[in-house]
C-alpha cells in the first residue's frame, strides 16, 4: 500500500503550497524563508514518503497532517534558535570569566616573579607638571612606581618649566619638573603663596652637536655660527653661506623630533625666546635615524643628547662648542658635562617638591622612590647621572625637609657654576 | 510494475514527528559562525573608514576656535594664526590655532605641522603627495618593465625546468619582509648610489633619498607584477600562438604582437595593483626615504611620503591628540581615496579591455 517512495513531494505541489501558506500565517517571518533538507525530510514524512518511516511515526500524508508537521517543525526551529542564543550568552560569560581568571593568573605571576610585590594599601594622587625635558625621567619613575603602588595615581604633565612653576607656585601641583633652576620671580611667587619647596637635582643633560668624521672644515662652533646655521629667516642652503672659507656643499640638518626635550633645549639656546628654528630640517624621534643621516653625508650636521654620541663615537665626530664665558672650545664628555665646562649645552635637571604636602604618604613614597632610582632612570632615558655625592645631598635635604633653592643668592642674583659646588647646604636660600 | 495510487483516506500518524531539534541547533550554530566570520572583514573595513573620516573631520574642525563666552566659532586664517584675536561677537580674546582649511590642505605645497610657532605651521598635503608619487614613479619605472620582461620570458621562452627554478625564487623575493627591503635600501642601495661612478653623472645623493627607496619598493613589487602578468599571459589560448606561428611569425613576434596584446587587460590590472601597492608601501619609505616633507621632484633628495608621515606620527611621542597627530588621519583619508580610485580604475580597465576567447 505504501510503495510510492519514488514519488517526490514535488508531485504534491498543492499540498506543499497549502502547508506553506498556513505556515506563513502561523509563524514569524524569519522562519519560513528557506526549507532545508531536514525540512523536506519532515515533509516527506508527513506525506508518508520518508525512507525513515520504519523508525518514525508515519502519516498518511494529507494536507492536514502536513500542516501539523510543519507547525511542529517551526516550533522546533524556534527552540533551537533560543538554545543557540542561550549558548552564545553562556559562552560570552565563560569568556569573560576566563579573562578575569587570566588577570588573576597575571597578578599571581607578578607576585611570584622577582618584582616587588604590589602594595594596594597606598593610594591617592601625585600631581606633576613642568619641563618636557625632565618628563621622560619622571614618566619612567612614575611608570615604575605604579608597578609597585598600583593604586597611587601619578599624573605627569609637560607644560614647560615656566608653566609648571606657575601651577606649582599656587599649590596646584605636588612636584614641578624643571630643566633650569627656579628664577627669582618664581621663587617670590612661591613665597607669596606660602609654598615651601625642596630643590632636588636629578640628572645632567649634555646636548652634542655632531658631524661626519670626514668633515674637515668644522673644527669648532660658536653660538653665533649655530644661530646662522639654524635660525629661521636666513636659512643658508650651502656651507659657504655660513662661512666663506667653508666649502660650497649643501647643508643637511638632522634634528631630534620636535617633541623631544633636546629639540626644545636647542631651540631655546640657539634661537632664544623670540626666534624660531628653520623648518626645512629632517626631524626624527628615532635617534639612530639622525646617526645614519649624519654618517651618510659629509656635509651633514645633527644634534642629540650626549648619550647617543657616546654610543656612536666611532662613527661620528662631535663638534667642540665654544663656551661663551671662557672662550674655550669644549667637547662634551661625562667630565666636562659634570663640571659645567660644556656650556651652554650642559645643564642639571631638577624636580621641585612642595614641602607643604610632603606628608601625604604617597608623595613622600614617590619622592623617595624617585631619588633612589634617579641615576638609573637618567641613564635609561639618555641623560648623564649626577655624582653620587649630589644624590646623597639631595636625599639628606629630603629627609631633613630643607626648603629653599641653592641657585639664588639672598639678593636674588643667580649663582653660576657646577652643581657639585652650588648644591651644598651653605648656599640654601629660604 | 504498476505503482498503486496512494490512498489518502485517513491519517495514520499516531505520535509526534521525529525531533530535529538537535540537528537544527547544530545547523544554526554553524550558520551563525559562518556569518560571523564573513561579516568580520566587512565590519573592520567599515570601522576603519568611519574612524578615518571622523578623525579627519576632527582635524579640519581644529582650524576653528569656539568662543567660550558666546559660542561663536572663529576660523583661523593665515594672518591670524597663533595670535590673540578678539571675538567678533563679544570681544573676548581668542587664542587662534594654526590655519587649517580643506582647500589649503588639498592644494598647499608646504607641510610643516611640527616646527615653529602656530603661525609657521603649514598643512599642504602636496608636499607629501609629491614624495609618494616620486617614490611610486621610481618603483614603477623599475618594476613594470622588469616585471613584464620577466613574465614574458617565464611564460613564452623559458624551458619548463628553468621556470621551475625561477618562479619559486621570485616568490621567495615576495616573501621577504618589507622592513628588510628598507634596510637593504639604506645599507646597500644608497651607498652604491653614493659611489663616485654614480655621483659623477647623477650628482650627490643624500643618505635618505627617494631613488633608493623607490628602487627597493620596485624590487618588492617585481614578483607581484611578474607573477600576475605571467598568469595573464598563460591564459591566452594556445590556438592564438599557433595561428601566428602558422603565418610565419617568430617567437618574438608571437610574444609581443599576439600574446601581450591579447593579455593586455590582465597586464594593466597587474600594473595598477602594483601601483596601489607602492603607494601604500610604508616600512621601506619610513626607513630609507627620509623625514623632510617638501615639494620636490629631485629623487636624490630626502623626502617624506604620506605613509612615512603617518609612521612618524604614530611612532613618536606625539600621542597627545594635537594638530600634527590629527593630520595623520587627514593624510590617511587622502591615501585611502587614492588607492580606492586606483583599484576602481583597475577593475574598470579589466572589464573594458577584457578579451574573451572560446
Amino acid at each position: 500500500m505504501w510503495e510510492f517512495s519514488e514519488k517526490s513531494i514535488w508531485d504534491r505541489g498543492d499540498i506543499v503550497e497549502q502547508g506553506l501558506v498556513s505556515f506563513r500565517r502561523t509563524r514569524s517571518r524569519n522562519l519560513n524563508k528557506t526549507l532545508t533538507f531536514w525540512d523536506y525530510d519532515v515533509l516527506r514524512c508527513s506525506l508518508g514518503e520518508s525512507e525513515h518511516r520504519d523508525q518514525n511515526h508515519l502519516s498518511s500524508g494529507d494536507g492536514h497532517n502536513f500542516i501539523l508537521g510543519i507547525k511542529q517543525l517551526a516550533a522546533q526551529r524556534l527552540d533551537a534558535r533560543r538554545l543557540n542564543c542561550a549558548l552564545m550568552i553562556v559562552l560570552a560569560v565563560v569568556v569573560c570569566g576566563c579573562a578575569d581568571h587570566v588577570g588573576t593568573a597575571y597578578r599571581q605571576y607578578l607576585a611570584e616573579s622577582g618584582l616587588p610585590s604590589p602594595n594596594f594599601e597606598l593610594s591617592g594622587p601625585v600631581i606633576i607638571d613642568g619641563s618636557s625635558t625632565v618628563y621622560p625621567i619622571t614618566e619612567a619613575a612614575a611608570a615604575n612606581f605604579k608597578k609597585v603602588f598600583p593604586r597611587v595615581n601619578v599624573s605627569v604633565g609637560k607644560s614647560g618649566t615656566g608653566g609648571g612653576f606657575k601651577r606649582f607656585a599656587v599649590g596646584e601641583t605636588h612636584i614641578s619638573d624643571a630643566s633650569r633652576p627656579i628664577t627669582f620671580e618664581e621663587f617670590q611667587n612661591c613665597h607669596n603663596h606660602d609654598v615651601r619647596f625642596l630643590e632636588l637635582p636629578i640628572a645632567y643633560d649634555g646636548l652634542s652637536i655632531v658631524v661626519h668624521p670626514q668633515n674637515d672644515f668644522i673644527h669648532q662652533l660658536t653660538i653665533d655660527q649655530l644661530k646662522r646655521i639654524f635660525l629661521a629667516g636666513q636659512s643658508p642652503q650651502r656651507w659657504n653661506d655660513v662661512d666663506p672659507s667653508w666649502p660650497d656643499t649643501r647643508i643637511r640638518i638632522f634634528a631630534p623630533g620636535t617633541d623631544s626635550g633636546t629639540f626644545d633645549y636647542f631651540v631655546e639656546v640657539v634661537c632664544g625666546k623670540t626666534g624660531s628654528i628653520r623648518s626645512d630640517i629632517s626631524t626624527s624621534e628615532d635617534d639612530s635615524t639622525i646617526v645614519n643621516g649624519v654618517t651618510g653625508n659629509p656635509a651633514a650636521i645633527g644634534f642629540f643628547g650626549a648619550a647617543y654620541y657616546f654610543q656612536n663615537r666611532d662613527r661620528l665626530r662631535v663638534v667642540p662648542i665654544v663656551n661663551p664665558q671662557t672662550g674655550k672650545a669644549v667637547v662634551p664628555t661625562s667630565d666636562s658635562i659634570e663640571r659645567g665646562d660644556y656650556a651652554p649645552f650642559s645643564r642639571p635637571l631638577f624636580i621641585y617638591v612642595n614641602l607643604n604636602t610632603i606628608h601625604n604618604a604617597q608623595l613622600e613614597q614617590f619622592v623617595e622612590f624617585y631619588l633612589d632610582r634617579a641615576a638609573n632612570l637618567a641613564t635609561q632615558v639618555g641623560y648623564v647621572p649626577l655624582p653620587e655625592s649630589v644624590y646623597q645631598q639631595a636625599r639628606e635635604n629630603f629627609f631633613d625637609e630643607l626648603a629653599g633653592t641653592h641657585y639664588l643668592m639672598p639678593d636674588g642674583q643667580k649663582r653660576h657654576g657646577p652643581v657639585t659646588e652650588i648644591y651644598v647646604r651653605e648656599n640654601l636660600v629660604k | 510494475m504498476v505503482t498503486p495510487e496512494p490512498v489518502f483516506d485517513k491519517p495514520i500518524q499516531t505520535g509526534p514527528f521525529r525531533s530535529l531539534r538537535g540537528t537544527y541547533f547544530r545547523e544554526s550554530i554553524v550558520k551563525s559562525l559562518l556569518v560571523l566570520c564573513g561579516s568580520l572583514s566587512i565590519f573592520t573595513t567599515l570601522a576603519i573608514v568611519v574612524v578615518l573620516f571622523f578623525e579627519a573631520s576632527q582635524f579640519f574642525r581644529a582650524g576653528t576656535v569656539t568662543c567660550p563666552q558666546c559660542r561663536h566659532a572663529a576660523r583661523s586664517t593665515l594672518e591670524t594664526a597663533g595670535q590673540e584675536i578678539p571675538c567678533t561677537e563679544c570681544g573676548h580674546n581668542l587664542q587662534m590655532p594654526a590655519h587649517i582649511s580643506l582647500w589649503g590642505f588639498l592644494t598647499g605645497t608646504e607641510w610643516n605641522p611640527l616646527i615653529g610657532k602656530e603661525q609657521d605651521k603649514r598643512f599642504g598635503v602636496w608636499a607629501l603627495i609629491s614624495g609618494t608619487l616620486m617614490v611610486s614613479f621610481v618603483a614603477m619605472l623599475f618594476a613594470l618593465p622588469l616585471g613584464l620582461i620577466t613574465a614574458i620570458y617565464l611564460s613564452e621562452y623559458a624551458h619548463p625546468k628553468t621556470r621551475m627554478i625561477l618562479k619559486p625564487s621570485l616568490e621567495v623575493l615576495a616573501g621577504i619582509p618589507t622592513v628588510v627591503f628598507g634596510f637593504f635600501a639604506l645599507t646597500v642601495i644608497t651607498p652604491t648610489l653614493q659611489l663616485p661612478f654614480f655621483s659623477w653623472f647623477l650628482g650627490e645623493f643624500n643618505t635618505y633619498n627617494a631613488l633608493s627607496a623607490g628602487i627597493a619598493v620596485g624590487i618588492l613589487c617585481l614578483p607581484i607584477v611578474s607573477s600576475l602578468v605571467e598568469d595573464a599571459l598563460q591564459a591566452v589560448p594556445r590556438s592564438l600562438r599557433e595561428g601566428a606561428y602558422g603565418l610565419g611569425a617568430t617567437k618574438f613576434d608571437v610574444s609581443i604582437k599576439v600574446v601581450v596584446p591579447a593579455a593586455l587587460s590582465g597586464i594593466i590590472s597587474a600594473f595598477l595593483l602594483a601601483v596601489s601597492r607602492t603607494v601604500g608601501e610604508t616600512m621601506i619609505v619610513a626607513l630609507a626615504a627620509g623625514s623632510r616633507p617638501h615639494l620636490t621632484l629631485d629623487p636624490r633628495d630626502d623626502t617624506q611620503t604620506m605613509t612615512g608621515w603617518m609612521v612618524q606620527m604614530a611612532l613618536g611621542d606625539v600621542s597627545n591628540f594635537d594638530l600634527a597627530y590629527l593630520s595623520m588621519y587627514a593624510v590617511a583619508a587622502v591615501l585611502f581615496v587614492m588607492t580606492l580610485a586606483l583599484t576602481y580604475v583597475g577593475n574598470v580597465v579589466r572589464w573594458r579591455f577584457r578579451e574573451v576567447y572560446q
